[in-house]
């Protein structure tokens, strides 16, 4: 058994930016089927142009058309593609000077084999047939053969923004201690982890105890029924939400754990929830136990008077 | 300005951590190790400064999970960069010239093997026309190994040259995970990985973290003999695009190093992840031929996130503490292809402190 448990996580999220006129200037010259420098006060031309002149501080305002055609400065072999590049199989990324240009800009070259590239060959930007006003409208390709013709548009309406997809993939470790917790869940056991300084029980367990910082070495098993300490009522809708609102979320301060967790209130009226209240966990069937607290389906009243407030004043 | 020394410094480096990304398991001992190294407790620390990043643990606020190394009641003063450990010292560094405190411990890390870090790094790219192509780092650093190349600036041995030496060297670093010289000629023969670099010239992916202490005046001499004191400390930050800089120069490192005093320098440990980096930076920081370059086997090595820069002052620091030398000078790069570049010059007496 390895020591802890993992999981694959994916985060993602898509960055919706605006441009200003200088970026949004390029990215419309890509949508129309034209590569757009900047002019900078040295006499540079830079791609993609930049917002700002390096000197004069000024704002980028003279814009030229350059390329399609360009020579490599640089080049880097890509053997092993990571997700979302230009291509999923082995190929280049280059540096390449466009005619017209002054300074060399990166894109990914479509090449089949490190044979193909070398520095100072001739290459070109080569358009896709859809595009949208984003980098990813054009690739370098060697410039061999008639290029394939490119339908140049003029819009009217510049590209004020992009939406930038970013998706990130993990294997998630828990914790030793995280890993005992799971790992209990997963036989109907809630465990947590004692400091040894302070006593304190913590439920999830932690690795080192948050108030004095020594690693929490003992494994405590918890009790099933505990008392609310504090809750909400959510009433309103919200992205990923699993329940149907109204329902209660509360603080469940188990018997014997110092730090309360926070579940699902049912088999009460919502407007009966209240501090004190003693509850116990209802688990989902045996069967479809997991490495997740959400093998717990949910807390219910017990039925038990509420807890005396001086047994939870500590742990609000 | 005040008197500030490393008085205290612990790391840990592996090629994977079977634990979580907020290492809070692997925190724990490594500060009990700066308690042990100062006498101190975590109450005699006056500010702490933590540098790490979300998207490198794959989950929120790691940085607040990993203060529970800490212990936080009484509440303790505390700051977090998402930037190496040699910035967090920095910070602290700062901090203590305030002189609102006298001590500082900062700490950083990072489980790199969590995810895809080659990938993951790009998002500190631009992000209009550099991230939606994902160029991972190997290949932005490779544009700039062939520039070099290209220009007669460096050659492939030169480069294996740097990777032979840091193997060896390496094998003398329980930390370092890649480790084994041979000769240059073995290494030109392997394969290419991503040409120009093979794999050799790029350090490994390694999880770990690391800590240091910092102390002012009296206070550092309390704890050691020769304290390690920083009398130099500079940052600089070029463009970030790829196409508007010289990618064979480091105009950042040149003016760092133009900022401090480097004469006499003994040895440099430099955070080259890439073998033609060591090679810029050397350049840049007009290194004598006699100065010993990153004796501890170097990034090339071992290169945990969030950590390798600020591993680097430690590593200086630790020789200055054994008085083996009495001069370093210790770098950290952040950015891609040596974009940001700072210096932090150490010595056993506080000659240049102010």
């Amino acid at each position: 058994m390895t020591r802890t448990l993992s999981a694959p996580v994916t985060v993602a999220f898509d960055y919706t930016r605006s441009t200003g006129p200088v970026v949004g200037r390029f990215l419309t010259g890509l949508r129309d089927g034209v590569v757009v420098g900047g002019r900078t006060s040295a006499g540079e031309v830079v791609v993609p142009p930049l917002e700002f002149d390096p000197v004069t501080h000024e704002p980028t305002t003279e814009f030229v058309e350059v390329g399609p055609g360009g020579t490599v400065t640089s080049w880097v072999w890509v053997p092993e593609p990571v997700k979302d590049q230009p291509f999923d199989r082995p190929f280049a990324f280059a540096l390449v000077t466009l005619d017209g240009a002054t300074r060399p800009f990166l894109h990914a070259l479509d090449v089949s084999s490190p044979d193909e590239v070398s520095t100072g060959m001739r290459v070109r930007v080569r358009f896709a047939e859809e595009r949208v006003g984003a980098i990813t409208d054009i690739v370098f390709e060697p410039e061999i053969g008639e290029p394939a013709a490119t339908t140049t548009l003029q819009t009217v309406d510049p590209v004020t923004g992009v939406i930038v997809p970013v998706s990130l993939d993990y294997l998630y470790a828990a914790s030793p201690e995280e890993s005992a917790f799971y790992r209990g869940l997963n036989e109907g056991r809630i465990v947590g982890q004692r400091c040894p300084t302070c006593q304190k029980v913590y439920v999830p367990p932690r690795s080192a105890c948050p108030s004095d910082g020594t690693p929490t070495a003992e494994e405590v098993e918890v009790s099933q029924t505990g008392t609310i300490t504090t809750f909400c009522i959510v009433n309103v809708p919200f992205l990923g939400q699993k329940i149907t609102p109204p329902y209660v979320s509360a603080y469940v301060l188990l018997d014997g754990a110092d730090i309360a967790v926070l579940h699902l209130i049912l088999g009460v009226d919502a407007a009966e929830v209240r501090m004190g209240m003693r509850v116990k966990a209802v688990w989902k069937p045996e069967a479809e136990w997991t490495y997740s607290l959400e093998n717990i389906d949910h807390f219910e009243p017990t039925g038990d008077p509420d807890a005396d407030y001086d047994t939870y004043r500590h742990h609000l | 300005m005040r008197d500030v020394a490393v008085v205290g410094f612990a790391q840990r480096q592996m090629p994977e951590f079977d634990g979580s990304p907020t290492c809070v398991e692997m925190l724990v001992p490594l500060l009990a190790e700066c308690y042990e190294q100062t006498g101190w407790t975590r109450r005699d620390i006056g500010f702490w400064c933590s540098g790490s990043s979300d998207y490198l643990a794959g989950r929120s606020f790691s940085f607040v999970s990993a203060v529970d190394a800490i212990g936080v009641i009484p509440p303790v003063n505390e700051s977090h960069v998402e930037m190496d450990l040699a910035w967090a010292m920095y910070e602290a560094w700062l901090k203590i010239q305030t002189g609102e405190v006298d001590t500082a411990l900062v700490y950083a890390f990072g489980k790199a093997s969590a995810g895809v870090l080659r990938r993951t790094l790009g998002l500190q790219l631009e992000p209009y026309t550099m991230t939606p192509l994902w160029p991972d780092t190997v290949s932005l650093a490779g544009l700039q190994a062939r520039a070099g190349i290209d220009a007669g600036v460096w050659d492939e041995t030169a480069m294996a040259e740097v990777a032979n030496r840091s193997l060896t060297d390496a094998e003398k670093n329980d930390w370092s995970i890649r480790k084994g010289g041979s000769s240059v000629e073995e290494l030109l023969a392997r394969p290419m990985y991503a040409d120009p670099l093979r794999k050799h010239d790029c350090s490994p992916v390694t999880d770990g973290a690391a800590a240091i202490v910092l102390a002012a005046g009296d206070r550092a001499r309390d704890v050691r003999e020769t304290p390690a004191w920083i009398s130099g400390l500079a940052h600089y930050i070029d463009p970030m695009g790829m196409g508007t800089r010289d990618l064979t120069r480091s105009p950042s490192a040149e003016r760092a190093a133009a900022a401090v005093d480097l004469s006499g320098v003994e040895v440099a440990e430099l955070h080259a992840p890439f073998s033609h980096q060591e090679l810029v930076l050397r350049r840049e920081l007009g290194l004598a031929d006699d100065v010993r370059i990153n004796p501890s086997g170097g990034a090339l090595t071992s290169n945990p996130m969030f950590s390798a820069g600020g591993i680097r002052i430690g590593e200086v620091a630790s020789r200055i503490w054994s008085s083996e030398v009495s001069k370093g000078v210790a770098h950290a790069t952040s950015g891609p292809a040596l974009q940001q570049n700072l210096l932090c010059v150490l010595g056993s007496t506080t000659e240049g402190t102010n």
